[in-house]
């Protein structure tokens, strides 16, 4: 099984080329070019710099959502076009799922953290448990969008250490570590944003339970309405 | 490079609220032209919704292409390029063509032609006109646009005349609203005018200063706003179809003479209108009308080529692709692209 990653979710772009238990490539940057002029070339790049031929590819896997609405879509659009392409399913993998799988094997629970301002993150909580092949990692708490002071309340709830990684770290870590009643961790450097290789392991995963999507029908899981449908509920509520 | 080959596009079109995709033989024949609207649902809120339109293109991208495709027969296999629409318009709108477009070029290994969404309006008018080729005078009026442009040749323009402020399909929108006539403005002022009378009241022709090509609508909008609220304040009851065939006997007038004027003294004999606007009736009778006096080739794109559609992209790209023109992988999206520029 050979599949071809994509995360643009958030300000990380990157993607990857993974085939069962190899990654062949990842490019992954972090800077303030649009993902709309770096996915592609770096996806251009991959290709002959592995010299790799697409038709080859069994699945192309894309972080799902939540994440930055745009960013969520340049993705999608990006793996909706190579699978139409190629003829090829999508594999969608939650974007919460796939950051935290980077930790695979943690002892402490692993709770990655979107910032999606005014106080708000995209989290999950996440357990890697011992089975017959190693581990596999169980949702605690499944992804949603919730203020900080909630996450830190679940993430302090299983009376665990926890691992903490995602953009949102930066902005929390101090309110975390004033709040937190478990012992609480940081994830370093190359492991604290999205990673299209473990997008691409994950999904590998996900292909053995035939969790294929058709093209066609994929979109993002945004976690949130738009505003203007926001304020008409609102509007209709109060009506 | 063979010369009797026929070229075949596949173009894509996101730059607002239709989701469009078709398959344009030899730059001329529309093998299809799929269009997905959203209308009724921005409808809802009084006006496009930029993320309710990203977040509907994605959705129906992929289904629109496909059924383009399978109207025009035709497999990837007899593809010679992509075109998309990467500016003007709305940017997260544009991102979703734009992303998928290079997407699908790259794992097809096709070329890829970035196309400007006014330029697409423009060719419509070669779909159904296929004697007309440039030199000629064009009018584009749409939501968004008001431009007089000087065609010089296949995808080379010269904007002689611009609207300074609201583009006249704006002021459409806007007035609609005032009068309760509701979103989309065009189609409805257009239908309620055919049982009033245009020269009921005397709205203003804005002149605008140094330009004589240049439009400017806020003028005529803020009369027919003061006009309403006088007739409020006198508890006079507004006949709403003089007032928009008046409004829009006003908007016509200076469309059509700014037009015919440009026309004459570049001295062309042939004059085509494109763009949302360009469906309007009135508009297109006067400008008939005009252009038979003024002894002027008219031309305009039938309503479902004046809209947003993907064909007229198809047939702007094959101008682009056959003069070399390609875009790379890092090809975005330009908001505010302007016409002649890459």
């Amino acid at each position: 099984m050979k599949i071809l990653a994509i995360d643009s979710s958030g300000l990380v772009a990157t993607v990857a080329i993974v085939e069962d238990h190899n990654l062949i490539a990842e490019y992954t940057i972090h800077h303030k070019k649009t993902h709309s002029q770096t996915l592609m070339p770096m996806l251009e790049e991959v290709k002959n710099m592995v010299e790799l031929d697409l038709n080859s590819v069994d699945a192309i896997a894309v972080a799902s959502g939540p994440g930055s609405f745009t960013g969520l879509r340049i993705g999608a659009a990006t793996a909706k076009g190579l699978a139409m392409g190629l003829g090829k399913p999508i594999i969608e993998v939650p974007t919460l799922e796939g950051m935290a799988y980077q930790m695979y094997g943690s002892q402490a629970l692993v709770c990655p953290i979107m910032d999606a301002r005014r106080n708000q993150v995209y989290t999950g909580l996440y357990q890697f448990v011992e089975d017959e092949n190693g581990y596999r990692m169980e949702a605690l708490k499944e992804g949603c969008a919730c203020d900080i002071m909630e996450c830190i309340e679940i993430a302090n709830s299983f009376e665990m250490p926890v691992m903490f990684l995602g953009d949102g770290v930066p902005v929390f870590e101090a309110l975390i570590r004033e709040h937190a009643t478990v012992p609480v961790y940081f994830a370093p450097a190359h492991r604290r944003l999205q990673s299209a290789a473990s997008v691409g392991a994950l999904a590998i995963e996900f292909a053995k339970k035939e969790r294929f999507t058709e093209a066609k029908d994929h979109a993002p899981e945004y976690f949130r309405m738009s505003q203007a449908e926001r304020e008409r509920m609102e509007a209709a509520k109060k009506a | 490079m063979t010369t009797n080959k026929d070229i075949y596009i596949l173009a894509i079109e996101s730059s607002c609220d239709e989701t469009a995709a078709a398959v344009v033989k030899n730059g001329r024949t529309v093998l299809s032209n799929i269009i997905s609207s959203q209308i009724d649902l921005h409808t809802l809120y009084g006006g496009v919704v930029p993320e309710i339109a990203s977040r509907k293109h994605i959705e129906k991208i992929n289904q629109v292409i496909e059924e383009a495709m399978k109207e025009a027969e035709v497999t990837m296999d007899d593809i010679d390029a992509i075109a998309v629409t990467y500016g003007p318009g709305l940017v997260g709108a544009l991102l979703v063509g734009v992303s998928a477009a290079k997407a699908l070029a790259f794992a097809t290994g096709k070329p890829l032609v970035g196309v400007h969404h006014i330029e697409g309006h423009i060719s419509a008018n070669y779909i159904e006109n296929l004697e007309l080729e440039p030199p000629f005078m064009s009018l584009v009026v749409s939501g968004g646009h008001s431009h007089l442009v000087v065609v010089k040749d296949y995808g080379e323009y010269e904007i002689i005349g611009r609207t300074r402020d609201d583009a006249a399909g704006e002021a459409f929108d806007k007035v609609a609203r005032a009068i309760g006539l509701g979103y989309p403005g065009g189609p409805k002022i257009d239908r309620v005018s055919k049982e009033g009378n245009p020269e009921a009241i005397k709205f203003p022709r804005a002149k605008v200063g140094e330009n004589i090509y240049d439009f400017s609508f806020s003028g005529l909008k803020s009369a027919v706003l003061n006009y309403l609220n006088g007739a409020q304040m006198k508890g006079e009851e507004v006949n709403v179809p003089d007032v928009a065939a008046s409004f829009q006997k006003a908007v016509t007038d200076v469309l059509v003479e700014h037009a015919i004027h440009g026309a004459k003294e570049y001295n062309f004999k042939k004059l085509a209108i494109a763009g949302g606007v360009a469906s309007n009736s009135s508009l297109r009778a006067a400008m008939q009308a005009a252009c038979d006096k003024a002894g002027i080739a008219f031309y305009h794109p039938s309503p479902i080529y004046c809209t947003d559609n993907a064909a007229m992209i198809g047939v702007a790209g094959y101008y682009e692709y056959i003069k070399g023109a390609r875009h790379g992988w890092d090809l975005n999206a330009v908001p505010n692209l302007k016409l002649g520029e890459r």
